[in-house]
């Protein structure tokens, strides 16, 4: 019966608020109404090649850092000494795996070494199936006629990877700790996920040069905040009871973190870590711009000559070493309790010598890997990696002649339907009435804190000189978060009631968060021609997975009972599911919305590449014009504002309805 | 317990072994690593450090040049992917000794080779760049007038599109490169609206597509490009350039100067003197040579390597010519 009264309780709560709703169709109707009489009043337009003073300033100050950073002590002894030491370390993980080393024309490790290493660790720290998989994935790479590029992209993985966890988990634990770094250390982390690479990447050749040392904390500024958030994550939600009894047995704090804290929070710290790996992985193509190595040079130079399979070929073996990475990261996390488990049976008897005949074999492969050259080199003549690269564009062509008259009428229908009017009513609203607008919404469905922090951000918006073009940038947002946000709902649904569906699906959305978007932009290019409707659909590919996935775990995480017992009263499946499933699922909707948002935000600079124009443009443009440096900067910025301001509204938002509903 | 322990070991060195024989097999014989003969002598020479530019024409260069220095230089040449304004930072760190096809730049030049001192000319690379506005080839023979920037207007219909606002649409590329067209487009009174398409990507699909399935089409667009051997894209004649018509950027209502090409390389390597330098100093070759270079690269696939040993093989002469003397 309790079962019962709780899907009552949550099916009444979803319509017993429809009076906040009707305060935001006034304001908006209010919007509407003034917008016509004030329609091109004061929009603050600013031109392409338009500055401000603050951009100027801003510029001026990047070439005085660069004038002085010969005598400058700051770089003499500081920035020069940390460039040395990641240069140093970048170059020891190379010399292993990736990079001619001590004299020898191989690195430590030629390429079964490398295979039979990888398929070792992999069963030592989960099982055989992961160990195949990392075996089968690697000699697909060297398949793939990329062995060289994938061990670069590896090598510098590897290295970004190891020195962001140095610093992450400990700021991540102390995160854990103490409240008041935690809130401090947030919007940081919002910062670093959320800035543009683009806009830091000429920045960091000033400070670091250009070489590895600038490619692996490009990667890292962006791979870090994951493991930084999980690990604080981890941290606090073990149990207090847990906390309190260790120390009332009179453990000092120091044990407490080492004996209790950290080995509760294990799984989600490794989830962390995996995550990172992901994130370093995502900015492979980026990082190619600056001279990084490895398989982003091959996707961005195949994008120069418009060669939709060799980009492919590359993107695809970025999707291969990202699902081995995560695989044996997932698998090693969950194995130590797994093993606690299940220490009985044939598999757990055989363990001890698979491990050490294993370990014999792995140290013979490494040794054939120093010796010959078929085990050092990968053999080219085995290659695949045209006949990938061959049908790719045969189906691209395909696609493309077949299906460009109906993708021109989608474009045209929602630029029409959608695009024009919201943007038209945003961008040529004065800025006062927008802000008036944004700050109502907060106020209605948020609370003071939104209202404070929207503030702030409509000032600094203002301040950057770039408020119309965030409106325009602001109305792709919107539109590719809507359509983001309805893919989830529909296949998170979806997957979340069938386990089948979720087996089939799951691939593709793997495949659609590690591909980078510069593989699919030829291809959009010419079903879409270059337009805002193509940049919309890139952040619908890079951003609907995470999304999808979020709901489809909430929807799962409905307990069983309660659904049957709505079965069971009579309703149907599509009440089950809006009644029922989806209202109890709302913390994960919410969470899924947010992400969703931040996804389709890190997405605006490659919108800016296939004619989104606004922020994402200047971003692209300040990356590659000297004059345009400081607008490019404060266009970054911009996107970071609309970011903090649409997140902590609808936070705001969601944790207020949610008040209501319980 | 004991029992179980040897039978642990026995089946360990079993695998062990069999892994041992299977692989032994398989790797009998075969070129031990380290055996073939070493690198080629890097001689005076040394290392050559070049910016990559990433457009193709950029690459035709690059890999001429480099494939000159390592055969008959003996230099150890480290290519380097950056675009222009990163590369140019290059050159005071030393991370950067060539860029072998600018295009104009004042504004770096003025930071770089006048202020900061740690860049400075090498001549001519002989290429000439042309910017303008390009409209598709089949669009010439329909429309035959459609050349000459005065009957733009007319045909402003045929390129509206979803972006332009009701207006024709222009298309803009990446955004290194230079532009004038917002202002044009202004002072010339034309009922276009500039799209910011961002890359050149956007530009080449944007004309392959117009050709193909004949639809109208207006870009801007840049020779030499390896595109323009596949298309012949037509240029849209504005008025013509005069000396300093475009000196205030607002008021611009002419068309582009021609580009004279060049390179530019850091001072500390023109100061050195060596090969590499001397050899960057002599280079210069035609728009054709870059085409032809540029279309085995874009066209018939070759990696900029092959590409570069097979010109330089059919044109020793030119080549010849570009070596320091002895």
């Amino acid at each position: 019966m309790a079962v019962l009264d709780a899907a009552r309780s949550t099916v009444g709560a979803a319509a017993r608020h429809p009076r906040r709703g009707l305060i935001v169709l006034g304001i908006l109707a209010c919007w509407l109404v003034l917008w016509l009489f004030s329609r091109g009043m004061h929009t603050l337009a600013l031109g392409p090649a338009q500055l401000t003073g603050l951009h100027e300033w801003l510029n001026e100050v990047r070439d005085s850092i660069g004038a002085n950073r010969n005598s400058n002590p700051l770089f003499l002894y500081f920035f020069n000494e940390i460039r040395l030491v990641i240069d140093e370390f970048v170059t020891f993980v190379q010399s292993l795996f990736a990079r001619p080393a001590y004299g020898s024309p191989i690195p430590v490790l030629g390429w079964l070494g490398v295979v039979a290493v990888a398929g070792y660790v992999s069963y030592a720290v989960a099982n055989l199936r992961i160990a195949l998989l990392a075996v089968g994935g690697l000699a697909f790479l060297g398949l793939q006629g990329l062995w060289q590029e994938s061990m670069d992209t590896l090598a510098l993985t590897t290295a970004a990877v190891l020195i962001a966890l140095l610093f992450a988990i400990p700021i991540g634990i102390a995160a854990g700790l103490s409240d008041r770094f935690h809130r401090l250390i947030t919007p940081v982390l919002d910062f670093m996920q959320t800035m543009p690479p683009f806009v830091y990447l000429a920045p960091l050749t000033l400070f670091f040069l250009i070489g590895p040392a600038s490619a692996t904390i490009a990667t890292l500024i962006y791979a870090a905040p994951p493991t930084i958030r999980l690990t604080a994550h981890g941290v606090r939600s073990v149990p207090r009871p847990m906390v309190e009894a260790s120390e009332s047995l009179g453990a000092t704090r120091r044990q407490t973190l080492t004996k209790v804290l950290l080995p509760a929070a294990k799984r989600t710290i490794v989830l962390g870590i995996n995550q990172t790996i992901m994130a370093a992985l995502a900015m492979v193509t980026v990082a190619a711009l600056i001279d990084a190595p490895g398989l982003g040079k091959t996707v961005v130079s195949a994008l120069g000559t418009l060669e939709v399979g060799q980009a492919f070929n590359g993107g695809l073996a970025i999707v291969v070493l990202a699902i081995v990475l995560d695989r044996v990261t997932t698998a090693a996390s969950g194995r130590a309790e797994r093993a606690r488990l299940a220490t009985r049976g044939l598999a757990a008897r055989l363990r001890p010598a698979a491990l050490l005949g294993g370990g014999i074999a792995a140290a013979v492969a490494v040794w054939f890997s120093r010796t010959y050259v078929w085990a050092a080199e990968f053999p080219d003549e085995v290659s695949i990696g045209d006949d990938i690269a061959l049908a790719v564009a045969n189906a691209t062509d395909w696609v493309k002649e077949n299906l460009v008259t109906v993708t021109n009428g989608i474009k045209n229908g929602v630029t029409e339907a959608l695009i024009n009017p919201l943007q038209a009513l945003l961008v040529q609203s004065p800025w006062w009435l927008v802000a008036a607008v944004l700050l109502a919404i907060a106020m209605v469905l948020g609370d003071l804190r939104a209202v404070l922090v929207s503030i702030v951000c409509i000032a600094l918006l203002i301040g950057s000189g770039l408020w119309q073009n965030s409106m325009i940038t602001l109305a792709a947002t919107l539109v590719a978060t809507t359509i983001v946000v309805l893919l989830g709902l529909v296949i998170g649904v979806w997957m979340g009631r069938s386990t089948r569906a979720d087996r089939i699906i799951r691939p593709l959305l793997d495949a659609g968060q590690t591909m980078p978007p510069f593989v699919y932009l030829v291809p959009f290019l010419a079903l879409f021609a270059a337009s805002r409707f193509t940049a919309i659909a890139a952040a619908v590919v890079y951003a609907a997975p995470v999304t999808i996935k979020i709901i489809a775990d909430g929807i799962r995480g409905v307990p069983a009972t309660t659904v049957e017992a709505a079965t069971a009263t009579g309703a149907s499946t599509w009440q089950t599911i809006t009644k029922v499933q989806l209202p109890m699922a709302r913390g994960a909707v919410t969470l899924a919305t947010n992400q969703g948002l931040i996804y389709v935000l890190s997405m605006v600079v490659v919108g800016g590449l296939v004619g989104a124009g606004a922020l994402g443009f200047d971003v692209v443009a300040g990356f590659s014009q000297g004059q345009l440096f400081g607008k490019g900067l404060a266009a970054g910025v911009a996107i970071v504002l609309l970011g903090v301001m649409l997140d902590r509204i609808s936070q705001a938002a969601a944790n207020r309805s949610g008040r209501v509903t319980t | 317990m004991g029992q179980n322990r040897t039978a642990t070991t026995r089946l360990a060195l079993g695998t062990g072994i069999a892994l041992v024989a299977a692989l032994g097999l398989a790797g009998c014989g075969g070129a031990k690593v380290g055996e073939s003969g070493g690198d080629a002598a890097s001689g005076e020479c040394g290392t050559f450090n070049l910016a990559i530019n990433p457009w193709v024409g950029y690459k035709a260069n690059a890999a001429v040049i480099a494939h000159v220095a390592e055969t008959e230089l003996g230099c150890t040449v480290n290519k380097k992917d950056l675009k222009e304004e990163i590369a140019w930072q290059g050159f005071g760190s030393g991370e950067v000794d060539a860029i072998v096809e600018n295009w104009g730049h004042a504004d770096l030049k003025k930071k770089y080779i006048e202020e900061q001192q740690t860049a400075v000319e090498a001549g001519s690379t002989g290429v000439d760049g042309e910017i303008g506005w390009y409209v598709p080839p089949w669009m010439v023979e329909k429309y035959p007038d459609i050349t000459d920037w005065k009957n733009l207007n007319k045909y402003s219909d045929l390129f509206r599109t979803s972006e332009s606002g009701g207006k024709g649409q222009l298309l803009d590329g990446d955004p290194s490169f230079v532009t004038n067209d917002e202002a044009l487009v202004r002072n010339l009174d034309l009922d276009y609206k500039v799209v910011y398409g961002g890359s050149e990507t956007a530009l080449i699909q944007g004309f392959r597509q117009a050709q193909e399935r004949q639809k109208p089409f207006l870009g801007y667009f840049y020779s030499p490009h390896w595109l323009l051997q596949d298309i012949e894209l037509a240029k849209v004649q504005l008025p013509p350039h005069t000396e300093g018509c475009d000196e205030d950027a607002q008021k611009v209502a002419c068309d582009y100067p021609e580009y004279d090409l060049d390179k530019i390389v850091s001072k500390k390597f023109a100061d050195a003197g060596g090969p590499a330098y001397r050899l960057v100093q002599n280079f210069e070759w035609t728009n054709e040579d870059q085409n032809v270079v540029a279309g085995y690269i874009a066209e018939d696939k070759m990696s900029p390597e092959a590409a570069a040993k097979k010109w330089v093989e059919e044109n020793q002469d030119k080549v010849k010519a570009w070596l320091p003397g002895e």
